[in-house]
C-alpha cells in the first residue's frame, strides 16, 4: 500500500474512506466527476416511448435486403438512428459493430435507421465504417412514430418481447447503454 | 527490497497504463470540437429559446427570417412556425441554398440562423452557415441556441412547431 503513495492522485478524504462508503452510488458520483469521466454527462432516458411496444416498420436495407422489425421478436434490438452529419453518431458506431460481433450469438441485434437526406451519403458511411448490421434509411414518418427524431443520437433498447427498455438522446455513455442491454440477452 | 521495487514500479506501471486506456477511451467518446463548430459562433450573436419564442409573437416588420440550416428529415417532423429550410450548412449545396435565398435582402435585415440536429458543440452546420452570411455582409444575424438539439431544448419545452415542408 505504501508503493501507491504519491502515485495515486486521489484527495486523502477518498482514500481514507471506509471500504463500505466506496460502494455508495454518493461516492462512486463523486469519484467519477472528480476524473472527469460521466454518470452524471449521460442524458437522462426520454419516457415517451418506454415500456410500449416499438413502433413496427419494414424497410429496405442498404444492401436491398427486407428489414422488418417484427423479424427481430426474441431478439435484443439496438435501434439507431444516425445520421452521416452527425458527429456524435460516428463516435459510437465502432463500438456497435464491436458489440454486434461479441453479443449477435447472444441474441444481440443492431439496427441503423438513417435520417440523411441523401441515401448515397450515408451509404458511403456504411461501407466506410464497415458496420455488421442492418441499416434502412428513415424518413419522417418513421422519425414521427418513434416520437419525433429531432435530435441524434437517438438509440432504443428494445427486449426480446419487443418492448422498449430505454431511450438514450445525445452522446451517452456507452458503458451504461451496455450494462443496460447485457442483462437482457441470453447467457 | 527488491521486491518492493518490482512491486512499486509494477504498481506504476499498471496505473500508467490504466491512465493511458482512460485517455484514449474518452479521446474516443468525447472527440474534441471539429473546426467551424457552433462553438466558433461569438456569444453575443446567440439568442435563447425564450427570446426567439417572444419574437415570434410581435407582428412588426423588424420580425426576423428564421432558416434552419439542418437536415430537411428533422425539419419536416417539427420546425419553428414560419421558418424556412435553408439547406444543410455543413455542404456546399447547402451554403449555396442560403445565399440564394438572402442574396437579394438587405443587409441590415435581421436573420435568426437554427439546427438543433445534434448537441451545440457537435454541430456542423451552424457554423459555416452563420460565416457565409457575415461574410456576404449581414449584420444583423443571430444563432439559436439549443444546447443539446431541437426536440429537447424547442419541441419539448412546449414552444410551437410546426410539421411539413
Amino acid at each position: 500500500m505504501s508503493g501507491l503513495r504519491g502515485v495515486l492522485a486521489i484527495p486523502s478524504f477518498i482514500r481514507a474512506a471506509p471500504r463500505t462508503l466506496w460502494r455508495s452510488s454518493a461516492l462512486k458520483l463523486l469519484l467519477c466527476l472528480f476524473v472527469g469521466t460521466s454518470a452524471a454527462q449521460t442524458p437522462k432516458a426520454a419516457t415517451s416511448l418506454l415500456h410500449k411496444e416499438a413502433p413496427e416498420f419494414v424497410r429496405i436495407d442498404l444492401e436491398n435486403r427486407r428489414l422488418d422489425l417484427r423479424a427481430y421478436k426474441g431478439k435484443v434490438v439496438l435501434l439507431d438512428f444516425w445520421a452521416t452529419w452527425c458527429a456524435s453518431c460516428q463516435i459510437e458506431m465502432p463500438r456497435f459493430v464491436a458489440w454486434q460481433t461479441q453479443y449477435g450469438s447472444r441474441g444481440l441485434q443492431i439496427i441503423g435507421i438513417s435520417m440523411d437526406d441523401d441515401p448515397a451519403l450515408a451509404r458511403k458511411l456504411y461501407k466506410k465504417m464497415k458496420l455488421n448490421y442492418p441499416v434502412a434509411m428513415g424518413d419522417e414518418k418513421l422519425g414521427q412514430i418513434y416520437g419525433g427524431v429531432l435530435g441524434l443520437p437517438l438509440t432504443f433498447l428494445i427486449d426480446g418481447q419487443g418492448k422498449v427498455q430505454a431511450q438514450y438522446q445525445g452522446e451517452t455513455d456507452l458503458n451504461l447503454i451496455e450494462e443496460q442491454f447485457k442483462p437482457l440477452l441470453r447467457p | 527490497m527488491k521486491i518492493c521495487l518490482v512491486g512499486r514500479s509494477g504498481i506504476a506501471a499498471f496505473l500508467a497504463f490504466a491512465f493511458l486506456s482512460l485517455s484514449v477511451q474518452l479521446r474516443a467518446q468525447f472527440t474534441p470540437v471539429p473546426a467551424g463548430s457552433a462553438f466558433s459562433i461569438p456569444e453575443a450573436q446567440l439568442l435563447q429559446p425564450v427570446a426567439l419564442a417572444q419574437l415570434l409573437q410581435t407582428t412588426n416588420k423588424d420580425k426576423p427570417l428564421i432558416l434552419q440550416v439542418g437536415s430537411h428529415m428533422l425539419f419536416a417532423q417539427a420546425h419553428i412556425p414560419e421558418s424556412e429550410y435553408a439547406g444543410p450548412g455543413s455542404q456546399p449545396a447547402g451554403i449555396e441554398q442560403l445565399q440564394n435565398r438572402v442574396n437579394a435582402l438587405p443587409r441590415k435585415k435581421p436573420i435568426v440562423l437554427y439546427c438543433g440536429c445534434c448537441p451545440w458543440n457537435r454541430c456542423p452546420n451552424l457554423g459555416p452557415a452563420f460565416a457565409k452570411l457575415r461574410e456576404m455582409g449581414f449584420a444583423n444575424v443571430k444563432v439559436l441556441y439549443l444546447a443539446n438539439n431541437f426536440g429537447a431544448d424547442w419541441a419539448d419545452k412546449g414552444f410551437p412547431v410546426e410539421r411539413g415542408n
